[in-house]
């Protein structure tokens, strides 16, 4: 009986039959009660919109606490509880970083439905950083604040090796939307190296990028929203063109250069004023050239990302399928056995799979264009940026930049000044 | 001193340069789209699908999310206060493993879930025991489980009540790979939801080989094959 069981195993084990009556179902003759299938519940809906509630409330908060009161104390508190409440109780998602990806698949993808809370988190940050600055990066965003309590002992990052560095978080930001986009993967959050902290387990080369980055942390104050952050490029440009943005003095600045090494992110534009201008003309002939070569350098990016697309293109489980099962029909080498098994299982036809491989391919290859098209468009807006030199009378923040976390506030005397007023008057 | 006591000096103070008024400009253009964006989220389109849930209110995204016929689809995209959860669909399933060593979490959120109304309550269960059990007893050489995570009862004879204890099963699927194989299938894999904190992207999702993923809505967040196609 057991050796014809067990022959039976051989034979059939590759085999995988769902659900057959192979056995009645049993006649107890004594009361048996069937038990109940369990089904335990996600969390609630409420718990979701409490966290939207509390997003909104923590940057009215951060605005009020950067613009109003100009207080880091206030600022440091808030970023506490963001770690402890964004972090490690909400264990990361969903957050605004990894919704870049959400709402760019729901543009694509009429199919996918987008959850409300997702494009709160999305749209919230950005249109706070459209009228304060980047009052989300200061105290709420939890991968920010996790890197912001870490900052011990800032350096300065030399000029021109962060200008290159500031060109990752675009090509970062490309990628992930062209992912998203073609349905194939959400990278952001694949790679997101702070929810494994959060979440107190996770993938180990994940982890350890995240030990890492808060180890660089302590001396390169935040790499990870400087150098990497996606959604930075968008509160950057956001924040750019912010309405009420948080000034390092409270009056008019006296150009006493205390607050020049104050800022930890090299945020803080000094005064040109002094400096031998250049000829104007010769300014202009430079912008002009980096003008013309704008177009070029869109096209000749849109070119190249193009030509990405059967690599990009492998990143997709349909793609990779469907050429594992061609080279599997070439030669004698099996790949992705267990793929292939689902294949055979699902009775669907190679050159229906071969189509949909193809489809996406031709995806690629469109949105290739358009992510090279918009990473050489930035290339060139950030050269004609560097080779630009606008005038300027006061010490300021840059405010694509600047993260609004209220450290350089205090080392301006018109500050100090400005708190013994406010102490008297309410003496 | 003007605006000492005020905290929020700003150029508005200053007179307007060109460059403000230009920042100004696209400040309103951001707004407006965000406004809008905004306005599809809240409006929402009017489901128009004759058997939707929400047939002519506004889309809260259909039970099974299926392909939107509406006219206006174009601009209003679905968004729903409805959440989305993941789980895996048991008919595509073929038990590779992954799941159990695929989930962010130490321990995997999906678990073997029994379903009781399905089970043949056979004494030798083919989930429960190795192929080659020596004895038909719960020695741990015999079981097929390599946590040991599944109960053996005596109801009466000849039935046995198998039950799961989900604090040791580790989402491995393979009583559910030979239940299925030769027994009636009353064992499948399911994200428990109590214990999945939900990610964005699921990291099994992306590495299951069948594609048998997907997120389905939270209200309804289990796919177990209804008993009635079993009897
Ligand atoms: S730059 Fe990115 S990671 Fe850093 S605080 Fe801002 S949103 Fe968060
Ligand atoms: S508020 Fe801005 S400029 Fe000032 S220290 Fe913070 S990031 Fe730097
Ligand atoms: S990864 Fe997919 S095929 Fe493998 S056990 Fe999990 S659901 Fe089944
Ligand atoms: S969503 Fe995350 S926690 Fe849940 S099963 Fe997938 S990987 Fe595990």
């Amino acid at each position: 009986m057991r050796k014809i069981l067990v022959m039976l195993f051989l034979l059939v084990s590759t085999l995988t039959c769902f659900a057959e009556n192979r056995f009645p179902k049993p006649q107890f003759e004594k009361g048996y009660t069937l038990p109940e299938t369990t089904a335990p519940g996600p969390r609630s809906i409420l718990l979701e919109s409490v966290d939207v509630v509390v997003l909104l409330a923590a940057l009215s908060l951060a605005t009020w606490l950067v613009l109003k009161k100009r207080s880091r104390r206030g600022v440091f508190l808030l970023t506490i509880f963001s770690v402890i409440y964004f972090g490690f109780w909400k264990k990361g998602c969903i957050c605004s970083i990894g919704a870049i990806q959400n709402v760019t698949l729901w543009l694509f993808d009429n199919q996918y439905v987008l959850p409300l809370s997702a494009a709160a988190y999305f749209i919230l940050p950005l249109v706070f950083a459209l009228l304060f600055g980047r009052v989300f990066c200061a105290a709420v965003c939890p991968l920010g604040t996790i890197q912001d309590l870490m900052i011990l002992f800032p350096v300065k990052v030399p000029s021109c090796l962060a200008q290159i560095l500031k060109l990752i978080p675009y090509v970062y930001l490309g990628l992930g939307a062209l992912f998203a986009a073609t349905g194939t993967a959400f990278v952001i959050c694949r790679l997101d190296p702070f929810v494994p902290i959060f979440r107190l387990s996770g993938k180990l080369p994940i982890l350890m990028t995240g030990i890492v980055l808060l180890l660089i942390g302590i001396f390169v104050a935040r790499p990870y929203c400087r150098f990497l952050c996606p959604f930075s490029v968008l509160l950057n440009w956001m924040s750019k063109l912010s309405k009420w943005h948080a000034t390092i003095t409270p009056d008019e600045c006296v150009k006493c250069r205390l607050c020049e090494k104050s800022c930890p992110f090299d945020a803080i534009q000094i005064p040109n004023i002094n400096q031998v201008a250049e000829p104007r003309i010769s300014g202009v002939h430079r912008l002009i050239m980096l003008l013309i070569l704008l177009p070029f350098l869109a096209i000749g990016g849109g070119w190249a990302g193009s030509r990405l697309d059967v690599v990009l293109a492998r990143e997709n489980p349909t793609v990779r399928l469907a050429e594992a099962i061609q080279q599997n029909d070439q030669s004698e080498l099996k790949l992705m056995v267990f793929e292939k098994e689902a294949f055979d299982g699902s009775g669907m036809k190679k050159e229906d799979l071969y189509v949909q491989a193809h489809t996406l391919r031709n995806k690629f290859r469109k949105g290739g264009w358009f992510m090279g098209g918009f990473l050489g468009v930035v290339f060139g807006c950030s050269l004609i940026g560097v080779s630009i030199k606008r005038t300027r009378d006061s010490y300021e923040p840059d405010r694509g930049a600047c993260l609004s976390c209220a450290r350089c506030f205090m080392s301006c005397p018109k500050e100090h000044q400005r708190i013994k007023k406010l102490n008297q008057v309410n003496c | 001193m003007p605006g000492t006591c005020k905290g929020m000096q700003t150029e508005l103070t200053k007179p307007q340069s060109r460059r403000d008024f230009i920042r100004g400009i696209l400040r309103n253009v951001f707004l407006a789209v965000l406004a809008c964006f905004g306005g599809t989220v809240i409006l929402r389109k009017v489901c128009l699908k004759a058997d939707g849930a929400d047939h002519g209110k506004a889309c809260s995204g259909c039970p099974d999310l299926v392909r939107c016929k509406s006219p206006y689809s174009w601009l209003a995209r679905p968004v729903s206060t409805r959440r989305t959860v993941w789980q895996l669909d048991p008919a595509k399933c073929i038990q590779c493993g992954r799941c159990a060593t695929n989930c962010v979490l130490r321990i995997s959120a999906v678990k073997c879930v029994h379903r009781f109304e399905m089970c043949g309550y056979c004494k030798l269960c083919f989930g429960f025991f190795q192929p080659g059990a020596d004895t038909l007893t719960s020695a741990a050489e015999n079981q097929m489980c390599p946590t040991g995570a599944i109960r053996r009862k005596f109801i009466e004879e000849p039935y046995y009540e198998y039950t799961i204890d989900e604090s040791l099963c580790i989402g491995c699927g393979r009583c559910v790979k030979t239940c299925g194989a030769f027994g009636n299938g009353s064992l499948i894999l399911q994200v428990r939801h109590d214990l999945c904190v939900n990610c964005n992207e699921c990291s099994i999702a992306r590495n299951c080989p069948a594609g048998a993923y997907r997120r389905v809505p939270a209200d309804e967040p289990y796919l177990f094959k209804p008993a009635s196609q079993n009897t």
